[in-house]
């Protein structure tokens, strides 16, 4: 009884916080606890693994206040395969995890892409391959943007602040229940862990709508009496079977990408330099740029937001511009980044330099640097 | 029951007709003539018509072949692989507690590469029935070694038979699963070879999970000529003979009575 009058307390004051929109101080895993309770999530299902793992502190310290709820799983596997089961009985559920436990969660990954089942997944990406750091990195782009046995078939937003971590959030729920493929945000340990100014709201006070959940199995009725039971396998006897669905699956994908697709970009007039960089070394790279500005320096700035579906086509429409443009990749991984960008610029000849330190932070200091010594024509990477 | 005794199932009444829970769209069936999945999948369905929870259910089905009954039934199915059939039908069974929700797969999935998932839904009492078909190997893959697979048994990976020294003694999934799950737990062990029996433990495994008893699992004996390389005569011998030296049927746990106290 008594506890459940402190849990009544504890959710006014919990409700005044994003009902206030207060200026807030605090961790991006925290940030991304309330976001989920804000995108109306229902369950996570979680593993534990750093540095994601105050996400599931704080979400299993909120989610009583809230009938909201949470499980601990025996592994990533399992955390992954439990969000499709609550998802197609018609609630929310997410989880977030990173480095190996990303790799893990492939599978049901692969999964929710096949069957097309909605799921929301925080990656705060460490230091790779294997076990590696628990402290930063962005390694973990290709494995978020591509991995498993298949194209693909995932919207995945990279953020850059607490701000975009809180946002983005909310937007991955809708955006997973609205297109139904499976959604990421794409953080890493440093937004994992440090504490940033963030403003938490309810996303219905600033008109955002919310995507709610409908359920694709157990709908009312008998099925073969009031309906026909609803059969999902994601297992096919035959190629033309798994063809004909796939390239149906690619088709919606493919229509779908033009409005899911985000990128910032900021080109002076006749740029001689473009920095390309995504997640948290974007802001590092328009620090950058704005200080080469100052300098008299034409930098530009190009960073995608959502790193799949990738937006090839806005790079590739400025780099196609300026065919003298050089420009330079700048991530916390060897080259990940760097080879979706050139595939997006097959056939033009732009000079594409690099600046790449896996596991590592960049400065903006560096990025100056490194504009500096390929102006002086010498290979940055 | 010794070897030309006549099966049970023949001596059942009113066991031709199909249950009306079983997609008769979907019929015949799409398993090897012989196998052991089929009389299961009709007890499962038979007992599913006697409780009146055909809307209530949810069904998840494995890789292997377990997963030829994706659309066996009238209830609503997901397939899965692996052995994550459990985890998903735990999420779903969180999400919407009213559901009754069956996890069916087979040996490799349930003790080899999903064990964690059997392992930690029993130890946590997951409010879910497990459902385990032990035709001691991997089936659909064309018959390896499982961890069913009994001592000097010849599969596609131990073609000179399972040597104990280098790859263990049968798994005893009911046993195990009896030592961790909670009170409340039901568990047993049955057979293809006796369908009442069959069909009356799967029916406890609903119903507890029914009144909210807790984690709920039947490992079924099962058959697989195909990779057994078995005539009828055979087959029967096998599951009849041969199993239940190492796999005694009878319930481990049931809700009624506290743990270590049930006989089969």
């Amino acid at each position: 009884m008594g506890i459940k009058i402190v849990s009544r307390q504890l959710s006014g004051e919990y409700e005044k916080v994003l009902r206030r929109e207060q200026r807030s101080f605090m961790t991006g895993n925290e940030v991304v606890a309330w976001a989920a309770l804000a995108a109306g999530a229902d369950l996570m299902y979680g593993y534990p693994i750093t540095p994601q793992n105050e996400i599931m502190h704080y979400w299993a310290r909120l989610t009583p206040h809230f009938g909201r709820g949470f499980l601990q799983t025996e592994d990533e596997m399992s955390a992954g395969f439990a969000m499709p089961g609550g998802a197609l009985v018609g609630k929310k559920t997410f989880s977030a995890t990173a480095g190996p436990g990303n790799i893990l969660m492939q599978e049901p990954i692969a999964m929710a892409e096949m069957m097309r089942i909605p799921g929301v997944w925080i990656i705060q990406q460490r230091g790779g391959p294997s076990t590696a750091t628990v402290i930063y990195s962005q390694q973990e782009l290709r494995l978020t943007a591509t991995g498993g046995n298949g194209e693909g078939l995932r919207i995945v937003y990279s953020t850059a602040s607490h701000q975009e971590l809180f946002e983005y959030t909310i937007k991955a729920f809708n955006s997973a229940w609205r297109y139904r493929f499976p959604t990421f945000v794409l953080g890493d340990g440093y937004q994992a862990k440090m504490r940033e100014a963030v403003t938490l709201f309810r996303p219905e006070n600033r008109g955002w709508e919310l995507v709610p959940a409908e359920p694709i199995l157990c709908l009312p009725g008998v099925p073969a009496r009031d309906r026909d039971p609803v059969h999902l396998r994601n297992t096919f006897n035959l190629e033309e079977e798994l063809y004909t669905r796939l390239m149906d699956q690619l088709a919606v994908y493919e229509r779908i990408a033009p409005e899911v697709t985000e990128w910032e970009a900021e080109v002076p007039p006749e740029p001689e330099v473009l920095l390309v960089a995504h997640g948290i070394v974007a802001r590092a790279a328009r620090q950058a740029k704005e200080s080469l500005n100052r300098q008299g320096w034409k930098v530009g700035y190009f960073r995608p937001v959502t790193v799949r579906p990738f937006p090839g086509q806005a790079l590739r429409q400025i780099a196609a511009a300026s065919p003298n443009l050089r420009l330079l990749v700048v991530e916390s991984a060897y080259g990940q980044l760097l080879a979706m960008v050139k595939a997006e610029l097959y056939g033009l000849t732009n000079p594409v330099d690099s600046l790449l330190k896996p596991g590592v932070g960049i400065t903006a200091e560096e990025i100056a640097a490194a504009v500096d010594q390929t102006e002086e024509g010498e290979a940055v990477s | 029951m010794t070897e030309g005794q006549k099966p049970v199932l023949q001596e059942t009444p009113g066991n031709t007709k199909l249950p009306l829970s079983w997609r008769k769209e979907t019929k015949p069936h799409r398993f090897c003539p012989g196998c052991g999945h089929g009389i299961a999948l009709k007890a499962l369905g038979e007992v599913v018509d006697e409780l009146g929870i055909l809307d209530r259910v949810l069904y998840g089905c494995d890789i292997g072949c377990s997963l030829l009954s994706w659309d066996f039934f009238n209830f609503d199915n997901i397939q899965t692989h692996h052995g994550r059939t459990i985890p998903v039908i735990v999420g779903a069974k969180r999400a919407r507690p009213e559901l009754i929700g069956i996890a069916y797969m087979g040996d490799g999935g349930g003790y080899a590469i999903g064990a964690q998932h059997l392992v930690n839904a029993a130890q946590r009492g997951e409010k879910i029935t497990a459902i385990l078909a032990n035709n001691t190997l991997y089936a659909m893959t064309g018959g390896q070694m499982a961890p069913t697979t009994l001592p000097g048994q010849k599969t596609g990976t131990t073609p000179y038979g399972r040597e104990e020294a280098k790859t263990g003694l049968p798994m005893l999934g009911p046993e195990l699963v009896a030592a961790i799950a909670p009170e409340g737990s039901y568990v047993a062990r049955a057979t293809v070879g006796e369908y009442q029996q069959l069909k009356k433990y799967l029916q406890k495994a609903l119903l507890n999970q029914m009144t909210g008893g807790g984690f709920s699992f039947v490992e079924v004996l099962s058959t697989c000529p195909t990779n057994w390389r078995t005539n009828a005569k055979q087959t029967w011998a096998f599951l009849q003979g041969e199993m239940p030296r190492y796999y005694k049927v009878g319930e481990f746990r049931t809700a009624d009575a506290p743990p270590g106290e049930e006989e089969g």
